[in-house]
């Protein structure tokens, strides 16, 4: 059990406020990909964002544009896990690759306030929340697997490297 | 038991199993995978992960697009590095600056057949539902792990059917049809599915259109969309294509999640307002907003019959506004400049830029002001999508674009069309 703080948004939120098309091919380190995270949403976030924050929202979270950096804007910013009703699907996995826990959870965002606090119980799938609990569905064990590893890339790393010291 | 979709046939046959659900988790062997501008940040993650080569090159897209030519240093800088990658790999199909888009580009080139399954890293890579091939959109991440193994974890999507039936009136196109699917549905409608279209509406649909229904279905939350291959797509790929193909069709019983059905004969104009591609309206309902800037090009609508379209409304009239137009491809750039489409959106005092992405995502070639309306042919309209938030945008067909440009306002094309 853990306890987060959290960030709420809407429903249909789009990689385009997350992190805008023109920085794609720019912008390049962690740091400068964090200061811009959800910069046409929310211009508070960046500035204020802490390690160990959530974002809660609602439907279809991160629709739109592939760019990773929708994923990966929050995730140098500090945001380890994302809640929402449900996800985009590249968003999606997206999330997964760079080991960003997505927790789909209909409803919660509802309930809860920009700097609200929530408390998570990944290992037995609950959120505590507004006075109620939630559960979460398990993710499937291959797609679990990315995750544990902290993503696709070490994954990968860990795959390779067996391969070239058999 | 029922039959199966279109999904379920592609991604077992991609995955080498002799069938599959939707549910499922296959690991999928694409036929062809592709990438653009955002190549050398995957080169850079496929050399974190430690891979040497590239799994199979000769199945390997790269395409110069979102940002041609090089408008700053560092975007000419990444176009460089990602030359040196296509050359030290030898990635089997790179196109230049000034080819044009890539979802354009592979379609020309008949990189992808029917019945096969396509990955790219961008989400508009639903497109290739128009050749009845199955389109997905991928991360930056997973395509340098496709170039690494040639592989991907896919789960197979349940399945949505959009039946349209009857035949569309002069003014009135594919882009109307999909902006009015996403009115009714929301953008969120289609979201993880297999968008399967039906209806006799489709083979009334020239070549030039039909990417526009599938293209769209990005917007719609699609996994893929997919139209059955008839004799009009065999036919303009027997010309090009270097391999052969089997096409795939959903079985007559196969289930299907939703069911929408929509008559187009009736159908009007329709146009998007800001700043949400399912913020949908009849065009009757928007006549007269002013626009500022007018733009027809991308991948959804940046074709020959796009051009000849606004040319058909532009034709004898005056621009009140800017207008930018990008052809989606060097080919239709010079199949426009023989025909003298070119000719004719010149005289009416369009600009023509070069083949690629132009201003859709904000990088350059047509970037508005803070409070300079554009209308746009393109599929996104999201807040800051053309580089400022302040600046709102018109989605539309070509014609309803061109149409407004004459009049610096949203404007009806039919009243220019005889």
């Amino acid at each position: 059990m853990s306890s987060h703080r959290c960030w709420v948004y809407g429903d249909n939120v789009n990689t385009d406020v997350i992190f805008p098309g023109k920085y794609t091919y720019t912008l390049k380190t962690p740091e400068e990909i964090a200061a811009h995270a959800l910069e046409d949403l929310d211009i508070s976030f960046a500035a204020n964002v802490r390690r160990g924050d959530v974002i809660v929202a609602g439907q279809n979270w991160g629709c739109g544009s592939s760019r990773e950096q929708g994923v990966t804007a929050p995730k140098y910013a500090g945001v380890d896990i994302i809640i929402a009703a449900s996800f985009s699907r590249i968003y999606f996995r997206n999330c997964i690759n760079q080991g960003v826990l997505p927790i789909v959870c209909p409803g919660l965002n509802a309930l809860v306030q920009t700097g609200d606090s929530i408390e998570i119980d990944i290992p037995n799938g609950q959120i505590r929340a507004a006075g109620r609990t939630f559960t979460f569905p398990r993710l499937s064990p291959s797609v679990q697997a990315i995750l544990d590893a902290g993503g696709l890339v070490p994954m990968l790393q860990h795959r390779f490297a067996g391969e070239s010291h058999p | 038991m029922s039959g199966k979709t279109f999904a379920e046939k592609a991604l077992a046959r991609a995955a080498g199993v002799s069938e599959a659900s939707a549910g499922d988790i296959l690991d999928v062997r694409p036929d062809m995978i592709f990438s653009h501008d955002n190549s050398a940040a995957i080169r850079h993650i496929f050399e974190k992960i430690g891979a040497k080569n590239i799994a199979r090159p000769d199945r390997v897209a790269i395409t110069l697009d979102h940002a041609v030519p090089a408008p700053t240093t560092q975007h000419a800088q990444n176009h460089a590095e990602i030359r040196e990658w296509v050359k030290e790999q030898g990635i089997g199909h790179f196109f230049e600056v000034g080819r044009g888009i890539c979802h354009q580009v592979i379609s020309e080139e008949a990189l992808i057949l029917p019945g096969e399954v396509i990955l790219g890293a961008d989400s508009h890579s639903t497109h290739f539902g128009w050749l009845g091939a199955f389109g997905a959109g991928v991360g930056r991440t997973e395509m340098a792990a496709l170039w690494a193994t040639g592989e991907l974890w896919l789960r197979v999507p349940e399945a949505m059917r959009v039946t349209l039936t009857g035949r569309l009136q002069l003014g009135v196109t594919a882009k109307d049809i999909s902006l009015r699917i996403l009115g009714d549905m929301g953008v969120e409608g289609g979201l993880y599915r297999s968008v399967e279209f039906a209806g006799d509406t489709l083979s009334t649909l020239s070549l030039d259109e039909r990417p526009v229904l599938p293209n769209v279905m990005a917007e719609f939350g699609a996994k893929n969309a997919y139209m059955p291959p008839d004799d009009v797509v065999f036919n303009y790929l027997e010309a090009h294509r270097t391999r052969d193909y089997t096409p795939l069709y959903p079985d007559p019983d196969a289930h299907y999640a939703i069911d929408y059905a929509l008559d187009v004969s009736q159908l009007e104009p329709q146009i998007a307002l800001p700043h949400q591609p399912d913020n949908v309206v009849r065009l009757s309902d928007a006549i007269g907003e002013p626009v500022q800037q007018a733009f027809i090009g991308t991948c959804t609508n940046g074709r020959l019959e796009d051009l000849q379209a606004a040319a058909d409304v532009l034709r004898g009239h005056q621009v009140a506004c800017r207008l930018v137009v990008i052809p989606a491809s060097s080919q239709v750039l010079l199949e426009a400049t023989r025909s003298g489409i070119i000719e004719t959106l010149l005289m009416a005092g369009a600009t023509i830029a070069t083949p690629g992405c132009g201003p859709c995502m904000g990088n350059h070639m047509g970037i508005p002001a803070p409070n300079e309306a554009t209308i746009s042919s393109a599929n996104r309209n999201f807040k800051g999508r053309m580089g400022t938030p302040e600046a709102p945008v018109y989605l539309a067909s070509p014609y309803v674009v061109a149409a407004s440009a004459i009049c610096g306002a949203i404007a009806d094309p039919r009243e220019f069309l005889s």
